[in-house]
């Protein structure tokens, strides 16, 4: 067994997979392809990753209002993230997963995290999310 | 802490006030219980960012509230949608695209709102006052509101928008309350010249900085000693909520609630202070130029779209002249606008130099660009910011004077003299 952390719940949902870690925030409105879960956007540190389920870690979403709009697509499509942990309770992000209960009883887990927690996630860490905020971490 | 709700917003949870009221007073208090609100409050009005046709499931999410019967409960306006309605076979959108962007338009529309297709509805009859109660999506029209007029609007996604125009209620939080509205960062300008100050370019780049290093935080800007015009406040509040998440941002002496510096931060001390020098904004300008050569295909402006007075300053640079024949230049604007702009006789001259128009939508919300158009030149941050990722082609950033001179010449000049060394 790995080390556990336990964050506060921001959706809850049980969810598992390898990390994606990035202290940028991303705007997935020109940040993330629905069709193919990639993250597009040149300036950022995970440009080229796909993040189809991963457990996507970023501090918040950037920018545009769209955002929201990308995730639900990507949720519908199969093609979002299999959990997003943040340091705060992302409004944006939120809102895609409880669009998407509301339309496909279809929810992606989310967790917000203290920041000295997020700080010590590393991407390639295998996660598994439970339904009460705890995160068991398996570094690889 | 446990969320109040009035007994009106309980008989639309119960689906007293219809299916649609249900569906979307569900979605504003699973949101509220999200962010901790004690409650909701009243709005008077809303700007929905949701018309922008992203895929299928934004297209089933407005057919769906359609289908419900949903109608508004506040005068509502209507972001950019995903197509020109009228001009779009002019362009590269495929049918398919058009034609369900255009189903989302007509869902939008059946709910009482108000068709202005923009995403500048600051600049219409749809402009809120200060001090108003709104819900308004659209970073840059959420970014002008709070800041330039003081109307208070937390920063609303797509999809939420809509539910508080139905419900007419939002999550008691955020900038909607006084005390959340004080600025929290300091940009001081040192020793940045009069003339780079009065330059157009200077407020994209400094909107660009300001988003990037404030990421969520709200900036106050203190030492600016021009005076910028709304489009150039327009331009600087666009670039700072695409490079970063500004909602709100203070400029001392200048926007409504920023009299003073104390004013400006309520009080309180800047919890971090950035000195804005002439090195940091040539470096935030260089970021905005995607583009490694000075091929060009296209020149494009109307991000936030034009407005009328933008269309006065650009009818006499082209007067009396043509662009390169193997370039193209277009200006994206909202049908009032450009209704407005022929009215004047401001787009004689933009015909003669062989430009075009597109409104309802813009180059980032519609597929219309054709494949052999890869590099292309804007004035605006938010073209130049999202261009390369949603849109994977180069992107030069430049005056509106450079915009126009390079359509001419057929490859990108830009004048360096206010910006050298």
């Amino acid at each position: 067994m790995g080390r556990v952390i336990k964050g506060e719940v921001v959706i809850p949902g049980q969810a598992q997979g390898v990390a994606l870690v990035s202290n940028e925030p991303l705007s997935f409105w020109g940040g993330y392809d629905w069709q193919s879960g990639e993250i597009t956007d040149r300036r950022h540190p995970l440009s080229g990753q796909i993040a189809a389920g991963r457990v996507l870690c970023l501090p918040f979403s950037r920018g545009s209002s769209t955002t929201t709009a990308v995730l639900l697509e990507a949720i519908r499509n199969g093609t979002a993230p299999a959990a997003i942990l943040t340091t705060g309770a992302d409004f944006f992000f939120a809102l895609a997963s409880v669009v998407a209960d509301e339309l496909y009883t279809q929810a992606i887990p989310l967790i917000a995290l203290s920041a000295a927690d997020f700080a010590q996630l590393k991407s390639g860490d295998r996660m598994v999310l439970a339904q009460d905020g705890s995160i068991t971490i398996e570094a690889t | 802490m446990s969320l109040y709700l009035s007994p009106r917003d309980q008989e639309m949870l119960a689906g007293k006030h219809g299916p649609a009221a249900k569906m979307a007073m569900s979605i504003v208090v699973r949101m509220a219980e999200v962010i901790g609100a004690p409650g909701l409050l009243d709005i008077s009005a809303a700007h929905i960012d949701s018309t922008i046709y992203i895929g299928e499931a934004g297209l089933e999410f407005a057919e769906r509230l359609a289908s419900l019967g949903a109608k508004v409960a506040v005068p509502t306006s209507l972001n950019v949608s995903g197509v020109d309605e009228y001009h779009w076979r002019e362009w590269a959108v495929p049918q398919d695209w058009a034609e369900k962007a255009q189903r989302q338009m007509v869902a939008y529309r059946s709910m009482g709102t108000v068709p202005t297709w923009t995403c500048a509805p600051y600049q219409t009859e749809m402009r809120p006052t200060f001090g108003q109660q709104i819900a308004w999506g659209e970073s840059n029209a959420i970014v002008f509101a709070n800041s330039v007029i003081g109307a208070r609007t937390e920063r609303y996604p797509d999809l939420f928008d809509i539910c508080c125009a139905i419900t007419g209620r939002v999550p008691a939080s955020g900038l909607h309350l006084s005390k959340n509205r004080a600025g929290q960062m300091l940009f001081r300008l040192v020793d940045v010249p009069l003339g780079v100050q009065e330059s157009e370019e200077f407020y994209p780049t400094l909107g660009h900085l300001l988003g990037k290093f404030a990421l969520d935080l709200i900036p106050v800007v203190d030492g600016l000693a021009a005076r910028p015009d709304e489009d150039r406040l327009k331009a600087l509040g666009a670039a700072s909520a695409s490079s970063g998440a500004v909602a709100l941002f203070h400029i001392v002496g200048l926007t409504p609630e920023a009299p003073t510096l104390e004013a400006a931060f309520q009080g309180r001390s800047p919890l971090k202070t950035v000195d804005v020098t002439m090195q940091s904004l040539r470096e935030a300008r260089r970021e905005l130029t995607h583009a490694s050569s000075d091929r060009l295909d296209m020149v494009v402006l109307g991000s936030p779209h034009f407005s009328l007075a933008e269309f006065r300053r650009l009818a006499p640079l082209l007067a009396g002249q043509q662009k390169h024949p193997q370039v193209k230049f277009l200006v994206t604007s909202s049908r009032v606008m450009v209704a407005a702009a022929e009215k004047a006789g401001l787009l004689d001259s933009l015909r003669a130099f062989g430009g075009q128009l597109t409104v309802d939508t813009c180059i980032l919300a519609t597929p219309m660009l054709p494949p052999e158009i890869q590099n292309l030149m804007t004035n605006s941050a938010k073209f130049a910011y999202y261009t390369p990722g949603l849109l994977n082609r180069q992107m030069t950033f430049g005056s509106l004077e450079d915009c126009v001179r390079s359509a001419v010449a057929g490859r990108v000049i830009r004048n360096e003299s206010v910006w050298d060394e």
